[in-house]
């Protein structure tokens, strides 16, 4: 067993753990942080993808030691007091989901690209999301999503804020 | 694209046809979902199961002591251990009378039939441990000879998958409509005969399949959480399978991430997940890895198709004859032998023809189980009709448009019975056509075509056409009887007008991404005239939803929004007779728009449909006969098929050097009907699109000459990602259906039926001046560079 701390989604945990825990069945069995999900076991499929000290990770390749001192972002610590970030809104907005399975892992991939790239085009979305993988939209509103989400940044990359998912007008407007 | 609002008969026309923002989005956006995998109970086990290396073998010794020596592990079962009270998998769907119906134990006990069955299996307290000790299993094989090939499996002397059986040969099942095909050859000026190979391919749904059972052993009860598409079907088969009475067993499919009919399914796991948790009275989870699912998750797809089509020199159709071998793999899954009698119906699709003379034999293989897969059956016939319709088309030196526009249903032939005896309500193909044709530049495109062709660009550009049509709505019982099928084609819903105004719509459907819980809503909030936001869906748990035939085969809202709207219109009858007793009027003098009842000529007396359903719960002196509860339900059993189509056209461009293909421009124009929310309808079609070009450039499971299953990973079976699909552009035209009041068609698997012989199509058309008449699916970079080298020889 090793010890590990880790800062997760804001909190800080320590746990004694083996050392060939994956970081997402840390996340999922340790901590009951079941909103990033297991799609594949050959990291092809992206749905388990974090943010680790900055940059994305497929957390089904990272073991939990290796996230020790870390902090890592997931799908749960990115609404601030119920207020969903401008990529979240813009997935909901847009239809950039079906099934949900892939999304958390879509939504940390798109927003490390707009952290990179706050402006890109349609087929650097494209590029940037080809280690994610979706079965159900086709990917049309998934890059709809993320270019609606860039237009509502700022020129500095950091992301504007944005009303409460709640106060979003429901209906579609694409 | 309208999004014109469709009133209903009592409804307010306020939601129907409007794109609203689903109310699934916030807990998936979120990570607040409950995924069947996310589920921890107290003291819950780990199952992990040890499958066949092998394709085929005896089984000669299972040794599973080592196992427990492990630690963390509390038991191990081989099938000899557990097959004791299990009965047979279920195949639901025999499709003739003397069709070959093999024992399918849950798992295996004397002998494996493919990589992948199941031979032993290990409860541990954690995964991991779980997954260490399947390696302490001991399994002893002999090897028996594989069973591959369609046509040898068939041959005197084959090794054979269910020796017992003595054949090879699943069933054979025939149709032959209008005069007989020899008859209408003879008189035939052109005849074209093909073959086509319909690969095998891995459904991929993003979430794995996961099972959790949780017993209360005090009063012999069940929950099973399962990531099915099936909750309702899976209780009653799980009863008949494992004896547990079907009143004990509450089966709730949560959370599902995607199915695509991989989850339309009784599965091995299930039950062994259910039989062990009963043994050793403790909750127990199952979840498959990526890879486990590709082995033991059923295909889809896995036929030879030999396709002959008799025609005029005008290029008037007057015949068609399909002979079908179809892959059954190694055993009859819940409706396996039926998928290739889904598609028998689809083959002559929008086309006039004099005759018409269909057969499927099914085989057994060594090899993944097949069941359905997005367009079960009309994927493949579609394929089928639309390569050779092109193929007629250069055969005739016509225009591949001009040829469909020369057989086709006109638009003022509807109602119309074709050739194999499907009665298509509605439909304009001209209109879908035409638009489509508009949208996508055709003839500025075939002129850039010649022009790159004439100047001998070594990157051509190929166009592809797919006009469309499918069966879906599953389906009315009395034609799912002649088809032998074990059910009916029924479903169900009820609405609950809870006291204080809010509703609750039950439903018998089981979405796992469609929207049902946002589409549902809108179909009751019109009927009922409430807030949009004052309606709960509840759907997938035996217990608050008892009665449904769930979600496939796109038959969710012709179906069950179907079963919701009328419901929902019972409850206004209903009432309407509270509303008369409180506003001392006769039901004839009641008036009902937006929600409210009132009184003619005198507006002022009104009681809003909320209102009354507090009313109703608190009344104490309602008139004898007046029930005091609204609430209603209604079970739905559809009097025809819906018939969506549309007109498909995909421009690719086809590098003769390297074999790259990539499309450049795809365009569709689908009619599914009136649509209830347009924002959903367009992504149904996305994601369709998506898989169905996936079939047509780059998926195949792929096995060895053992019978392994090569692809069997996500690093080696390509579901492609954003940078391999294009931008689509996609519109409707709207003409509804005739058997439903909503008029709706189903969309669930349009685009996957269209989009492939499309995007062939446009392959093949693009390298027909070179010689190549044909491409195997997938046309991935080696074969179209092979098949120009083999043209240009």
């Amino acid at each position: 067993m090793t010890h590990i701390k880790v800062n997760v989604d804001g909190t800080i945990y320590e746990d004694d753990v083996e050392p060939r825990l994956l970081l997402v069945h840390y996340l999922r069995d340790r901590l009951g942080l079941t909103g990033t999900p297991i799609g594949c076991d050959t990291s092809n499929c992206g749905a388990c993808t974090v943010d680790l000290d900055g940059a994305t990770a497929k957390s089904c390749s990272v073991l939990a030691v290796q996230a020790d001192g870390c902090a890592v972002t997931t799908v749960q610590g990115l609404a601030k007091d119920g207020e969903w970030t401008p990529l979240q809104r813009a997935f909901h907005e847009q239809h950039g989901l079906q099934c949900g399975y892939c999304t958390p892992g879509m939504i940390m991939a798109a927003r490390d690209l707009l952290r990179e790239n706050p402006h890109p085009t349609a087929e650097e979305v494209r590029g940037a999301l080809e280690g994610n993988l979706c079965r159900c939209t086709g990917y049309q509103n998934i890059v709809r999503a993320v270019l609606a989400a860039a237009g509502q940044q700022d020129g500095s990359g950091t992301q504007a804020q944005a009303p409460s998912g709640q106060q979003v007008t429901e209906e579609a407007t694409a | 694209m309208t999004d014109q609002a469709v009133a209903g008969e009592t409804g307010t026309g306020r939601e129907v046809g409007r794109s609203r923002l689903r109310k699934e989005d916030a807990r998936l956006i979120t990570g607040q979902t409950t995924w069947t995998d996310n589920i921890q109970v107290a003291g819950m086990l780990h199952l992990a199961v040890l499958r066949s290396p092998m394709a085929h073998a005896r089984i000669t010794r299972v040794d599973v002591a080592p196992a427990l020596e492990r630690p963390g592990v509390l038991a191990a079962f081989s099938g000899a251990d557990l097959a004791e009270g299990l009965g047979s998998l279920p195949c639901a769907w025999p499709v003739t009378e003397d069709i070959v119906l093999p024992d399918h134990p849950p798992i295996a006990v004397e002998e494996v039939r493919y990589a992948g069955d199941p031979v032993a299996v290990v409860v541990a307290r954690d995964r991991y441990a779980a997954a260490d000790a399947l390696e302490a299993i001991e399994v002893d094989y002999d090897p028996l000879p594989p069973v591959l090939d369609l046509e040898d499996a068939l041959a005197e002397g084959a090794p054979l998958v269910h020796s017992d059986k003595g054949t090879n040969r699943c069933y054979t099942w025939p149709l032959a409509t209008g005069e007989s095909f020899a008859a209408v050859r003879e008189r035939a000026e052109v005849t074209i005969k093909r073959r086509y190979h319909q690969q095998r391919l891995i459904p991929s749904a993003m979430e794995p399949r996961a099972v959790v059972v949780t017993p209360l052993a005090a009063s012999g009860e069940y929950t099973m959480y399962s990531a099915t598409q099936i909750p309702h079907i899976l209780r009653i088969m799980l009863a008949t399978v494992t004896g547990i009475p079907e009143h004990k067993l509450r089966v709730i499919a949560p959370d599902v991430g995607g199915g695509f009919g991989s989850k339309l399914q009784v599965y091995g796991e299930e039950v062994l997940a259910l039989a062990v948790a009963r043994r050793l009275g403790r909750p127990v989870k199952w979840t498959e890895s990526r890879s486990e699912g590709h082995l033991a998750t059923h295909h889809g797809r896995g036929m030879i198709q030999d396709i002959e089509v008799a025609a005029t020199r005008e290029g008037r159709l007057l015949g068609l004859k399909v002979d079908l071998l179809a892959d059954m793999g190694a055993y009859l899954m819940l409706v396996t032998p039926g998928i290739p009698i889904l598609g028998a119906f689809m083959y002559p699709a929008i086309y006039k023809m004099d005759s018409y003379e269909f057969t499927c034999t099914g085989v057994f293989t060594t090899r993944t189980p097949t069941d359905a897969y997005r367009g079960a059956g009309r994927p493949e016939a579609t394929f089928a009709i639309e390569r050779i319709m092109d193929e007629l088309a250069a055969e005739l030196g016509l225009d591949p448009v001009e040829l469909r526009r020369r057989n086709w249903i006109r638009h003022e032939e509807f109602p119309y019975t074709t050739i194999a005896g499907l009665t298509y309500d509605s439909g304009d193909y001209e209109a879908a056509t035409a638009k489509a044709l508009a949208l996508f530049g055709y003839d500025g495109l075939r002129a850039e075509q010649r022009e790159r062709a004439e100047r001998g660009d070594p990157v051509r550009l190929g166009i592809g056409v797919s006009t469309f049509t499918e069966m879906c709505g599953l389906a009315p019982s009395r034609v799912l009887r002649d088809l032998r099928y074990g059910a009916g084609g029924w479903e169900a819903a009820s609405i609950r007008m809870l006291p204080t105004g809010k509703v609750e719509v039950v439903t018998g459907t089981s979405p796992h991404g469609q929207g049902h819980e946002t589409c549902w809503s809108q179909i009751a909030a019109d009927v009922l005239g409430v807030p949009f936001e004052d309606v709960e869906v509840l759907h997938g748990d035996t217990r608050s939803s008892p009665q449904g035939m769930d979600t496939y085969g796109s038959r969710s809202l012709a179906v069950g929004g179907e079963a919701v709207h009328r419901a929902a219109t019972t409850v206004v009858d209903k009432a309407r007779k509270v509303a008369a007793h409180l506003l001392e009027a006769s039901e004839q003098d009641l008036e009902f728009r937006e929600g409210v009842f009132s009184v003619k000529g005198s507006p002022e007396a009104r009681r809003s449909i909320q209102e009354i359903a507090f009313e109703a719960f608190t009344n104490h002196d309602l008139p004898d006969g007046v029930e005091p509860s609204i609430n209603a339900e209604h079970v739905v059993d559809p009097e025809n098929f819906s018939f969506p189509h549309g007109t498909h056209l995909c421009a690719v461009e086809v590098d003769t050097e390297t074999g790259r293909t990539w499309i450049r421009s795809y365009v569709c124009v689908d009619d599914v009907g009136h649509v209830v929310n347009p924002m959903i309808v367009e992504g149904q079609v996305h994601g369709g699109l998506a898989q169905g070009i996936a079939q047509a450039l780059y998926e195949e499971a792929v096995y060895d000459d053992e019978g392994n299953l090569v692809s069997g990973s996500m690093a080696d079976y390509l579901v492609p990602s954003a940078a391999d699909l294009p931008e689509f552009v996609t519109d409707r035209t709207e003409t509804p259906a005739s058997s439903n009041a909503l008029g709706v068609k189903g969309v669930g698997e349009a685009g996957t039926i269209a989009s492939t012989p499309a995007v062939v199509n446009a392959v093949v058309d693009a390298l027909r001046p070179l010689g190549v008449t044909d491409v195997r699916m997938p046309c991935t970079p080696e074969r179209v560079w092979r098949a120009v080298r083999e043209a240009t020889a």
